[in-house]
């Protein structure tokens, strides 16, 4: 190869046919492919503002802003995604994490603007007709959140009639930290728990393997947590980000989890190690062992208040011990955390009815500040013929005497009037005690406002749920017993009010069952009976409830403290654990200023 | 004749270098007595940034340690997880991530067919490889979304399943580019211009070569047949037909450039059976939520062949939630400074540039 190398000369020219050719440059501006990672676009309406995109970005290229015109909700933050697009590496992250689907990319990839400002854009507000230019986007099998819950172990239906063990099994600790992994720590559960629970804390605590971190975190605010672990009527689980396209995080079974690793009161007492101020001097007198005044009596006690409760019954936990059947809460797990509140230094009188055994006056002048948490215990009647025939009975009244231990004879066909919580409750114990049950309820099953993990666990217990079926009659035999129950049909019409579908009886529809019981469960309230009329006459009441200072929980008598069932009127331990927590920091005001 | 040397400063900013970097030079006349390879331009800390980013997060940042070829980073960082963690990949994913890497390296090759021509002055063939690579960035756009980050080999398998019809657009672009391939040679290595300034420039000494830890095209251009997908495979490398070239010379530049030109037909002959034998399937074995996803406490040292050699990475994990450590291999370390630094030494300064982009040095593997 010489420098006259021919074919090396001529060889380079033989690129000279490109001219000959159709040129292949690309055209200005080429359209994006299908998943380009381009501009972002935020479906507004779909978006819950719980900030996993910001929280996931690397860049710190998004904040999570108010706009004017979004609120927030329950489950919605009512902030939104704002992007520096001077930040942005388009990683596709924020997508892939979003857990509702509402964040993506678009194929807009060109932005100029001579504003710097204008870099930080709100999707979806500053670029509202990109919806159809989605490309890069993330769907239930692609998205990083993780929507399915690790399944909690049951007893078998059958197997669960034959006694009153516990039917949920737990978590052990691997599925415990596989379903704390599942949080993604956005904090919308903590805004609808009634007592604002801190909820990401803990869960990020089981994660991690650490379970007395968890359970330190969860008593700051519960001092029932384990009741709650096991019977809440969990919020939060409703409001999660994940139940969107999801399953909601097992909130309510995490907190079981890690609470019963606690096994004693003792232990309790270890790993929470509370800080006891030294006595103030102030005596706190509380009125009802139920889940407001022991919150109520804890957190005083550990503020150095002298607390005493007065019971009326001979055991702690109020409705959630003796309303609550046993194959959810069972007595060793109550009994345990009452006994870890008597050991930090409340005092409970058991036994002890006020009105009766001692006067509501003798407690209101011997203490600085009452507390009253005597919940609903006086059941509502369904107001119809033959309810006082023997066989037909309250369910409160039912769960009451088998939770301590007694025995009803309901024979073998048991009816339960209702579609709540405690009408559940009553026809699953009824089962427990070997009777064939029906539930009669007026609305639809979706219209129950029972937990629908319970409504299918009394299917799965071979419960027979009738709905839409308005109680008419019970029929009573010659001796004054219960025969059978009579109801009719109802057909389910609009609310003109814009409500709930309401049912309206079909005429002739009537239908007979055979029973030996009837059992109402349609609601209850308290019984005031022990207050006297003087100060009752200072304090207001509206529909049977005490009205109270939402923050401070104090009634009129700024002496007297109110919470639980006889204050708010969702019913249930957390918001009554809420108003105990509440009242606290309200004496506290009230006595030390 | 001056006795004295000149000093010359060729960068930062300079077409001839590859990258922000910068080879202070002594020279006497016109040839080199001493070059000295002074980085820092282009510091960006990936690292250090790794430690304070969870694992997903860190996934993000590796791409960016080479821009040219940003896929060897991805599997590493992947690869380097699934090892401490012991996740399996799918078989499907495998194959993908065999497409993906083969496709990098071509489009590697593509842009060093343009710098290696362009430092000699022919810009003809730089017009054309650069324009036909974009090809094939069209494909890894389609496939994930981004033209150069492509951010899709993460741990755990990759990002999305290939979409409709992507097999068949690869190996037409597949035959187009060997056709193509043709007409480069004709350009190129038929170029008695090209000739004449590859050989015989830039010789390494063979025998020191594996001492001075010399990796990828340019090894192989010392007539060793040193390939990390067949002296350890990885992937579904040890299932695919493929040959690692031979040279007989003298390690030159004209030597590194016939293995470059062999190995990007190698390429699209693994492309071609990645696409013919990839079974169906899952494409990612997900990783739980990334906001507390722990990595259990160990380390791994992983490796892959890049376009411009054995690119490894070290990876410590603490069991939490963020890499310990990440400490970053790249080839250009060694090419780029002890390399470079020895070979430019008597050469002409006209041939620097064009012995660096021989090389394959790329500034922001020295600087991670």
């Amino acid at each position: 190869m010489g420098f006259f190398d021919l074919k090396g000369l001529l060889s380079p020219l033989t690129g000279l046919q490109q001219f000959g050719r159709k040129p292949h440059t690309l055209t200005y501006t080429k359209e994006a492919a299908d998943r380009y990672r381009g501009l972002h676009y935020n479906k507004l309406d779909q978006c819950i503002g719980c900030g996993n995109c910001s929280t996931i970005c690397m860049n710190e290229a998004i904040d999570m802003i108010h706009i004017e015109g979004i609120e927030g909700s329950k489950g919605d933050s009512g902030l939104r995604p704002r992007v520096d697009n001077g930040r942005c590496c388009w990683c596709a992250l924020c997508v892939e994490v979003c857990p509702t689907g509402s964040l993506n990319l678009t194929k807009d990839f060109i932005y100029v603007t001579d504003d710097a400002d204008s870099f930080l854009w709100t999707p979806g507000k500053s670029n509202p007709d990109a919806e159809e230019k989605i490309s890069f986007h993330s769907d239930v099998d692609t998205s990083l959140s993780m929507y399915q819950r690790v399944p909690m172990r049951e007893m078998d239906g059958m197997e669960r009639i034959e006694s009153f063990a516990e039917v949920v099994l737990g978590y052990n600790d691997e599925e415990a930290r596989a379903e704390a992994q599942r949080c993604i720590s956005c904090s919308l559960c903590t805004e609808v728990c009634p007592d604002h629970m801190h909820i990401p804390e803990y869960i990020n605590a089981i994660a991690r393997g650490e379970n007395e971190e968890a359970i330190r975190i969860i008593y700051d605010n519960n001092p029932l947590p384990e009741m709650c672990g096991k019977v809440c009527t969990r919020r939060c689980e409703d409001v999660c980000a994940i139940a969107v396209r999801g399953e909601p995080v097992a909130i309510r079974w995490l907190k079981r989890y890690a609470t019963e690793q606690a096994k004693t009161a003792d232990m309790i007492k270890e790993i929470v190690n509370p800080k006891i101020e030294e006595p103030n001097g102030k005596k706190v007198g509380i009125i009802g062992a139920g889940p407001s005044g022991l919150t109520a009596g804890y957190y005083l006690a550990l503020r150095g208040f002298d607390v005493t409760i007065y019971e009326a019954k001979s055991h702690g936990g109020g409705m959630t011990f003796y309303g609550i059947p046993k194959y959810r809460l069972p007595y060793e797990s109550i009994n345990k955390q009452v006994e870890y509140l008597q050991k930090i230094g409340v005092k409970i009188n058991f036994n002890t009815r006020v009105g009766k055994d001692i006067q509501f006056e003798e407690i209101y002048n011997q203490y600085d500040a009452v507390f009253i948490g005597i919940g609903f215990e006086k059941p509502w009647t369904l107001g119809m013929k033959g309810e006082d025939l023997n066989g037909s009975m309250q369910a409160v009244k039912f769960l009451e005497i088998i939770n301590e231990g007694g025995t009803v004879d309901i024979g073998k066909h048991v009816v339960v009037v209702g579609g709540g919580n405690v009408a559940i409750d009553a026809a699953r114990v009824a089962k427990r005690l070997g009777a064939d049950v029906d539930i009669v309820y007026r609305r639809r099953v979706q219209d129950m406002p029972a937990d629908w993990e319970e409504i299918e666990g009394a299917e799965d217990e071979g419960v027979n749920i009738i709905p839409q079926g308005i109680p008419i009659e019970v029929l009573g035999d010659k001796n004054g017993k219960v025969k059978a129950f009579r109801y009719a049909k109802a057909e389910m019409v609009p609310d003109p009010k814009g409500g709930r579908p309401r049912p309206q009886q079909i005429e002739g529809s009537e239908t007979d069952i055979e029973c030996s019981t009837v059992i109402a469960a349609i609601g209850q309230e308290a019984d005031y009976s022990f207050f006297p009329e003087e100060i009752k006459s200072k304090i207001n009441f509206e529909r049977g409830r005490f009205v109270v200072n939402h923050e401070t929980k104090q009634t009129d008598d700024p002496k007297i403290f109110a919470g639980g069932d006889a204050v708010n009127r969702t019913a249930d331990a957390i918001s009554a654990i809420a108003d105990g927590f509440k009242a606290v920091k309200g004496i506290e005001k009230y006595l030390l200023g | 004749m001056r006795e004295e040397t000149t000093t010359i400063y060729l960068g930062p900013q300079h077409p001839g270098i590859t990258g922000n970097m910068m080879i202070k030079l002594q020279v006497k006349g016109d040839t080199v007595m001493k070059a000295e390879t002074h980085i820092g331009y282009l510091h960006r800390g990936f690292e250090k940034l790794m430690e304070r980013r969870n694992w997903l997060q860190s996934f993000t940042i590796v791409c960016r340690i080479c821009v040219p070829e940003p896929d060897p980073n991805e599997e590493n960082y992947s690869r380097a997880v699934e090892e401490i963690e012991g996740r399996e990949v799918p078989e499907r994913a495998k194959y993908i991530r065999v497409m993906v890497l083969e496709l990098a390296r071509i489009a590697s090759y593509l842009l060093w067919y343009g710098g290696q021509n362009g430092s000699a002055g022919l810009y003809t063939m730089g017009q054309w490889s650069v324009g036909d690579r974009n090809y094939i960035l069209d494909l890894f756009e389609e496939l994930t979304g981004g033209r150069v980050y492509h951010m899709y080999i993460w741990p755990g398998g990759v990002r999305r399943d290939l979409p409709e019809g992507f097999a068949d657009k690869v190996l037409k672009t597949m035959d187009y580019l060997e056709k193509r391939l043709d007409e480069y040679d004709k350009l190129m290595f038929e170029n008695s211009i090209f000739q004449k300034r590859a050989q015989g420039v830039g010789i390494i000494d063979p025998a020191k070569a594996i001492e001075w830890g010399v990796v990828g095209p340019p090894l192989r251009g010392c007539g060793i047949q040193s390939d990390v997908r067949k002296d350890d495979p990885y992937e579904v490398y040890d299932k695919l037909d493929f040959e690692v070239p031979k040279i007989e010379g003298q390690s030159d530049v004209w030597a590194r450039a016939l293995v470059r030109r062999f190995e990007i037909r190698e390429s699209i002959k693994i492309i071609r059976q990645v696409i013919e034998k990839m079974p169906t399937g899952e494409v990612y074995n997900k990783v739980p939520n990334p906001m507390k996803w722990i990595v259990p406490k160990g380390d791994a040292y992983v490796k892959t062949e890049s376009a411009r050699g054995e690119f490894g990475y070290y990876m410590v994990s603490d069991g939490s939630d963020k890499p310990r450590r990440v400490h970053v291999k790249g080839p250009a370390y060694v090419h780029g400074i002890s390399l470079l630094e020895n070979l430019l030494v008597g050469e002409n300064i006209a041939d620097v540039s064009f012995i660096m982009n021989s090389l394959g040095t790329c500034p922001p593997e020295m600087e991670r």
